[in-house]
């Protein structure tokens, strides 16, 4: 077990910056999960820490030792790919066992280390067959028992779920959280599912542009994210971004979307916003939960207004709808009785108290 | 919407034919049973040919009878060869060479190979194209270069190679390492990467991953190209015919037609049965071998 620690890591191939300067420090049985569009360095980053891509720049410590120059094999980490990588040539076992045989441990330890982990990841009854009889949740439980077994200070997880349809995907989510609660060894996992990140993560990290836009636990990104990358990243259905700006109307400050849509805004936040110049072009980003139906008794800081939907989404728990703000297309969460029909009008409430803030131009959360 | 997918069946129908899968698929396969037959009756009536030659005696052969059919079947052919013992030098000679090379072969080409898919240094791109160029060129223009070398070599060391057996074992490499080297990365190049990285990562060093995941994975690409090596060194003919002279050194292709054919008179019969009898071994090898040589072995590494 062992801390994994990221200091202004830059990777760069010839033309192209892949990771610009990451600082990172990640505890002792954290599991953190590096999330972000394609492209965006976090494949590479996981990379750099297992040792199969140079640094250009920076240090990269595990355990507190610099591992910069330290070969794959002598820093004591195990990794998950994608598309498994099983040995199609050897049995479960022998998978399992590859790396322990090379480093010439004892016949009956390797033995009890094998069963511990097929007990673990319930693939008892595989150990004897090849990866080529074996179905994909099998084969990826596989790749997982293979970095079980080393008992390694940090496990590497490169989008284990991506190949994978989406039931069994859920599935395996869960079977990796009961490992790690099992084993509570270091991890660090990158994924481009949002939900993954969510729901397996200590900490999330967004990446964006081979940068970190912010670090934080699953619902402080999702309530107080830092910047609109990471405001529309997380959560589903995303963030609405809605132009607006702020205006004072009798000494009250209200936030005004069009000619006739104005909101007054609620104590706290009127006081938070204070100093935000009226001129400034801004973005409300509103969740769709946080515009449902109107209510009879609305409480404070909700404020009802009148809307034409667009498009209804029935999901059975929730109806989906969009509509249409400022040219921008909104959505949000009603109740399936609530009346929404694609075309119709709906009395809606957004409720101010979770509004976010934008700055248009530079993207940060005010 | 409905209304857009309704077919309307009072239209009057066409009289054009629609692909049918099945019918498509049916005149497919009987054109490729017509070729395959017409592709088999063409390489195997010489054969055949052979066969039935090697089956005559002498006087049936130059009498003006059905050349296909045995009259008179006799084994007095085979019997003539398997005793001579000049015929079983050159086999044995044939075996060694071949064997060797097929040894050194693979001995050079698949670490070589290995080295020019998988560690990515200065030049390997260009260097691999390199090794798949020297094989386009033509063994006719390769021996006189290689004829002087060999008496520089003399000249030099005092060690004569020329007109010994086991100067084919040099020679026939040239051919057989830069196409088994390409054949080599082709196959390794096939093999996810994620599969080396795993294995790098599991503690293996080069040789290791080497030895332990690619020779294994790559195993129909080993028998494709053991086959290739054994079956030039044992066809190869203007080499042997160029580096070796005396009866005792000499390979079965040029063996056969340098004994066996004396002055104008030819032995055909012992011909055919000499040239028979020499493409049984490439056959027992290709057999044996054909049960390894499936594809697919990398099915199950990763996904798909």
């Amino acid at each position: 077990m062992a801390d994994v620690t990221l200091r202004k890591v830059i990777k760069r191939y010839e033309e192209v910056e892949a990771v610009r300067g990451i600082d990172l420090d990640i505890a002792d049985h954290e599991f953190v999960v590096l999330v972000g569009p394609s492209g965006c360095g976090k494949s590479t980053t996981l990379r750099m820490i297992a040792g199969l891509e140079d640094i250009t720049d920076g240090d990269i410590m595990i355990g507190g030792d610099v591992v910069n120059d330290v070969p794959p094999k002598d820093r004591d980490i195990a990794m998950v790919f994608q598309n498994y990588a099983l040995y199609p040539h050897m049995t479960v076992a022998e998978n399992m066992s590859f790396g322990l045989r090379l480093k010439r441990y004892p016949k009956a330890e390797i033995k009890s280390r094998i069963d511990e982990a097929a007990r673990m990841l319930d693939i008892v009854e595989l150990v004897d067959r090849k990866p080529k009889q074996l179905s994909g949740g099998q084969r990826q439980r596989v790749a997982m028992g293979r970095a079980i077994v080393r008992n390694p200070k940090v496990f590497l997880f490169d989008e284990p779920l991506s190949n994978l349809d989406a039931k069994l995907r859920v599935q395996m989510r869960i079977e990796i959280k009961k490992v790690h609660q099992k084993v509570r060894t270091t991890t660090v996992y990158v994924t481009h599912d949002q939900v993954e990140a969510m729901t397996l993560a200590d900490r999330v990290v967004v990446m964006n542009h081979g940068r970190i836009e912010q670090i934080g636990t699953p619902n402080e990104l999702y309530h107080n994210p830092a910047t609109r990358f990471v405001a529309g990243f997380i959560g589903s259905p995303a963030m609405n971004f809605i132009p607006c700006r702020l205006e004072e109307a009798s000494g009250k400050l209200n936030v005004r979307i069009t000619d006739r849509i104005a909101f007054p805004l609620p104590p706290a936040r009127a006081a938070r916003y204070q100093a935000v110049a009226r001129n400034e072009r801004l973005l409300l980003g509103l969740r769709p939960e946080h515009l449902a139906e109107a209510k009879a008794h609305p409480e404070p800081g909700v404020e009802p207004f009148d809307a034409v939907l667009d498009v209804i989404e029935p999901m059975g728990m929730e109806t989906l709808i969009y509509f249409t703000l400022e040219g921008a297309q909104v959505c949000g969460r009603v109740n399936p009785n609530a009346g929404a029909t694609a075309g119709g009008p709906l009395r809606l409430a957004v409720d101010l108290n979770n509004m976010h803030l934008l700055n248009e131009g530079t993207g940060v959360v005010i | 919407m409905a209304s857009t997918l309704t077919i309307d069946k009072a239209a009057p129908t066409r009289s054009v034919k629609y692909g049918s899968m099945s019918r498509d698929r049916t005149w497919a396969l009987r054109w490729s049973y017509f070729f395959l037959v017409l592709f088999a009756i063409f390489s195997l009536v010489p054969p055949l040919y052979m066969l039935i030659t090697s089956l005559k005696s002498s006087a049936e052969i130059s009498a003006a009878t059905n050349p296909w059919w045995v009259f008179h079947p006799t084994l007095e052919n085979y019997v003539q060869l398997l005793t001579s013992n000049q015929f079983l030098t050159f086999f044995r000679n044939s075996a060694f060479v071949s064997i060797l090379v097929v040894t050194i072969t693979m001995l050079i080409s698949v670490p070589a190979a290995f080295a020019l898919a998988r560690m990515r240094f200065w030049g390997s791109a260009t260097l691999a194209t390199g090794v798949f160029l020297t094989y386009l060129i033509p063994d006719s223009l390769l021996f006189l270069p290689l004829f002087k070398m060999f008496a520089v070599f003399h000249d030099v060391t005092g060690i004569q190679l020329i007109g010994k057996w086991y100067v084919l074992v040099v020679v026939y490499p040239t051919l057989t390492v830069p196409f088994c080297t390409w054949i080599m990365i082709g196959y390794f190049a096939s093999i996810p990467k994620e599969l080396d990285e795993a294995a790098v990562i599991d503690g293996a060093s080069w040789f290791q991953t080497l030895t332990r995941i690619f020779i294994p994975v790559a195993l129909p690409g080993l028998i494709a190209a053991t086959i290739f090596a054994f079956t030039v060194s044992w066809a190869q003919f203007l080499y042997p015919l160029v580096f070796t002279t005396s009866t005792d050194q000499l390979v079965l292709p040029v063996g056969i037609i340098t004994t066996l054919v004396k002055g104008d008179v030819f032995n055909w019969g012992q011909i055919m049965t000499g040239a028979l009898l020499g493409a049984a071994p490439p056959l027992i090898v290709y057999a044996f071998l054909m049960d390894y040589y499936i594809a697919g072995l990398t099915a199950g590494a990763t996904k798909g």
